[in-house]
């Protein structure tokens, strides 16, 4: 008989999970992020527009990587949320103010500017405190029995600043590319540009992350450069290598998808560095998914669940994107 | 001043603040949005102008609250994590996979149908707009089912064993979700749901009746909501008597701090009306009391002896007067509910429920009842089982995480501060929304509207906010 690996079946449902929110509300985080690059009112309403009717998907994925966490690795969560307290709170009050950005804005004329500025704030506070969080996890916390035993400032380091800034460069690219997907004329050309500068940017962010990462632990050195394994991990920054090319020719040739989606890979090649980095511990250097791992009953029953509906979920909110697919034209929003 | 203010109060008193705030809108939000699927159905049955322009001006309102529900509930899905993580590493097992199906079956179903529900008439047609819309009410009430399962199961908790790291796991996945209190709770939360939408929008039909009492609109929707008190109203004040039975059976000591019952009765318990429990004295001064009443309903005999909290150790008494009042305060309102449900039949019957202002002012008045209850018996049935997180089992103080309370008193303050400025501005957008009438043509499949924002044109908004100046 098999073993099946419970908890390594789980790990990667939960980094499914992530990933997806990371690629879905990264772009619609970056669109806040470039907000105050678009200051006329009819270029917002079109960024706006472009995920109006998708957003919230999107950001219920970051609900399921937590409850999935919570579920599945109780004790990853309880470690982790203590340990990125401050990180996760702003975290959280950004997403509100994003969040009723999307529904106030349009309710008022008097205060839309105030709307704007919290679709902003709130964008960019919630992706440099996910990006923080990212790099506190990484650099590793402190644990004592089955809790977080560091400061509430630990989190806060020269590194985890390193990937705050990161993540914001990289939502901001994804959000740009979307732009480029989803709008035309002026705007997109703006657009164009941006990309530009931010895939220079996020090229630079993820080569100071990658020389930063093995000086963090030992692990992650022998990870990444220990004979033979460097093989196999030397593939990521080839293909990141690839992908970029033909990121850039694809800007280059002004081609409406290509962009978003090369960008995506770039997400995936550097999501899959990462796992590369952590695996098999979920909190760095201090539990494994095993020891984390909930009794196997909690597994298997949510397996079910996940086996059924995310083909379910994938395909309709597959289809929400359909029936809204197309250009966000500027003068069809409003009259 | 503070003293006494550890990190566990400030946890507590920021998972109350936080769930206050968040308990309004999905309570708001069930009701509504099975409203707005009445509304559509009626529409495409019967083919009338009125039940469209309806949909329309409840799906603005709609997407407001939803709104807010979603960014609130953003919140509270962490907070486990932050504020409780001793409670998150002990029931993780059980607790967690509820909550992972809430988001698996019901969250990303509302999300998902949400974007076609408020901008996709034009894109799909009325049918599959009409699945859209009946697909974001089902999530809303598959998200009651598993929210409610999992506080059911901290209150009566059902079907677990504890492993040797102080783990609750499951046993019994049924037993675990189909706890004791469960069914009673969902049914109570839901018809409160649809009563606390149905006092909104029954309070907004009569603000307009009172203004012009020939609006078709606002006929209508008076119309369904009083149909909705006066046949819910006293549906839910039995399901509030059953659920009180249940209580008493599961957790007899909260039914004491909800009745003041500090001395055991052996001869039959009084039903005490009025009065101020003392929790360090253990008694209620100035009683008002009715002599064998709380023996004779929660007991169905006068002479049924009760126990109180003089039999239960002192630590593990809940905080008797907050029990006390807010269950007097949710009871309150429901029978001013009942109240309004026989005025408006009695009107109705009469032919008067268009022309009685007093009923519309009643109405009117009553807009808020319906949240008011829901915090009320919220508060109720959370302070009535303290000090555990989990009914008998978990203690609360062993529930929380190792944080600092300056850390805890800073995001406490912090949540408070944005709360209240970005809900206040979200209802005051509401009120303005409800300020205007529906009107003929509400914005609506009958007009050419491609992809838009959140439901409105940026100019039909600026007309209902010059019209609510």
């Amino acid at each position: 008989m098999i073993a099946i690996d419970l908890a390594i079946i789980w790990a990667f449902i939960i980094a499914f999970a992530v990933f997806v929110y990371v690629v879905m509300d990264g772009f619609d985080l970056g669109l806040g992020i470039l907000f105050p690059l678009f200051p006329e009112k009819r270029d917002r309403d079109v960024v706006m527009n472009s995920v109006a009717p998708v957003w919230d998907g999107n950001e219920t994925w970051l609900v399921l990587g937590g409850g999935g966490l919570m579920a599945a690795f109780p004790l990853a969560y309880a470690v982790l949320m203590p340990a990125l307290y401050t990180p996760m709170i702003v975290m959280l009050l950004g997403l509100v103010f994003r969040g009723v950005a999307f529904e106030f804005r349009w309710r008022t004329t008097a205060q839309r500017n105030r709307w704007d500025i919290a679709f902003f704030g709130g964008s960019l506070l919630a992706t440099l405190a996910q990006g923080i969080a990212l790099g506190a996890i990484l650099q590793g916390v402190h644990v004592e029995g089955r809790s977080y035993a560091g400061g509430w400032w630990d989190w806060l380091t020269p590194f985890s600043i390193l990937t705050g800034v990161s993540l914001v460069v990289g939502y901001a690219l994804l959000g740009a590319t979307w732009l480029v997907m989803k709008t035309e004329g002026e705007l997109r050309d703006r657009a164009y540009h941006l990309s530009w500068v931010l895939l220079l940017a996020m090229l630079g962010t993820i080569a100071a992350v990658s020389i930063a990462t093995p000086f963090l632990h030992i692990q992650y050195t022998e990870r990444w450069f220990a004979w033979p394994n460097v093989l196999m991990t030397a593939q990521v920054p080839i293909s990141v290598a690839v992908v970029t090319a033909l990121l850039l020719r694809s800007l280059a040739r002004k081609y409406d998808y290509q962009p978003f989606f090369l960008t995506l890979a770039l997400f995936a090649l550097s999501y899959a560095g990462l796992g590369i980095s952590m695996y098999p511990y979920i909190v760095p250097q201090s539990i494994t998914i095993w020891q984390a791992a909930a009794p196997a009953n909690s597994q298997i029953f949510m397996l079910f669940g996940v086996a059924a509906l995310i083909p379910l979920i994938l395909g309709y909110t597959a289809w929400a994107y359909w029936v809204f697919r197309g250009k966000v034209k500027p003068e069809s929003g409003y009259h | 001043m503070f003293e006494g203010w550890d990190a566990v109060v400030l946890a507590r008193a920021q998972f109350a603040f936080t769930m206050s705030f968040h308990i309004i809108f999905p309570a708001f939000s069930i009701g509504l949005a099975s409203y707005l699927a009445v509304l559509e159905a009626l529409w495409l049955w019967t083919g009338r102008e009125v039940y469209i322009n309806l949909f329309n001006y409840w799906l603005k309102i709609f997407a407001v609250a939803f709104g807010m529900g979603v960014v609130s509930g953003i919140v509270m899905s962490y907070q486990f994590g932050t504020n409780w993580s001793a409670f998150s590493d002990k029931t993780g097992p059980v607790i967690g996979p509820l909550m992972a199906y809430e988001v698996l079956t019901a969250f990303f179903l509302e999300a998902g149908f949400l974007g076609v529900m408020l901008f996709g008439l034009q894109r799909v047609g009325p049918k599959l707009h009409f699945l859209a819309t009946l697909m974001v009410a089902i999530g809303t009430l598959i998200s009651a089912f598993w929210i409610l399962s999992a506080n059911s199961w901290m209150q009566t908790p059902t079907g677990h064993a504890i492993n040797a790291d102080g783990q609750f796991i499951a046993a019994d996945w049924l037993k675990v979700i189909f706890n004791p209190s469960f069914p009673y709770r969902l049914v109570h939360m839901v018809l409160a749901a649809y009563l606390t939408t149905a006092l909104v929008v029954g309070a907004v039909g009569a603000w307009h009746l009172l203004r012009d009492r020939h609006l078709a609109g606002p006929r209508v929707m008076f119309s369904m909501a009083m149909w909705m008190a006066t046949l819910v109203a006293p549906i839910q004040i039995l399901a509030g008597d059953q659920h009180g039975l249940n209580t008493l059976e599961h957790q007899p000591v909260k039914i004491m701090a909800m009745e003041g019952h500090f001395q055991s009765h052996k001869d039959g318990a009084p039903l005490i009306l009025f009065g101020l429990p003392n929790q360090s004295a253990g008694r209620v001064d100035y009683a008002i009391e009715v002599p064998k009443l709380g023996s004779v309903i929660l007991k169905h005999s006068p002479d049924a002896p009760m126990a109180g909290l003089d039999t239960v150790p002192r630590e593990n008494w809940p905080p008797v007067p907050i029990t006390f009042w807010s269950f007097r305060i949710m009871v309150g309102m429901g029978l001013l509910m009942l109240a309004l449900g026989l005025f408006s039949l009695l009107m109705r019957v009469q032919g008067k429920l268009y022309d009685s202002r007093l009923l519309h002012l009643f109405a009117v008045a009553m807009a808020p009842a319906g949240f008011i209850a829901v915090l009320a018996g919220w508060i109720t049935t959370e302070t009535g089982r303290q000090p555990f997180t989990v009914y008998g089992l978990l203690r609360t103080a062993e529930s929380a995480s190792p944080l600092a309370a300056p850390a805890v008193a800073s995001s406490l303050i912090a949540f408070i501060i944005v709360y209240f400025a970005v809900f206040t501005a979200g209802v005051i957008y509401l009120l303005r929304l409800m300020a205007a009438p529906p009107h003929p043509g509400e914005e609506g499949p009958s007009h050419e509207v491609p992809i838009r924002s959140a439901g409105i044109t940026p100019a039909a908004g600026a007309v209902t906010e010059g019209a609510a100046r």
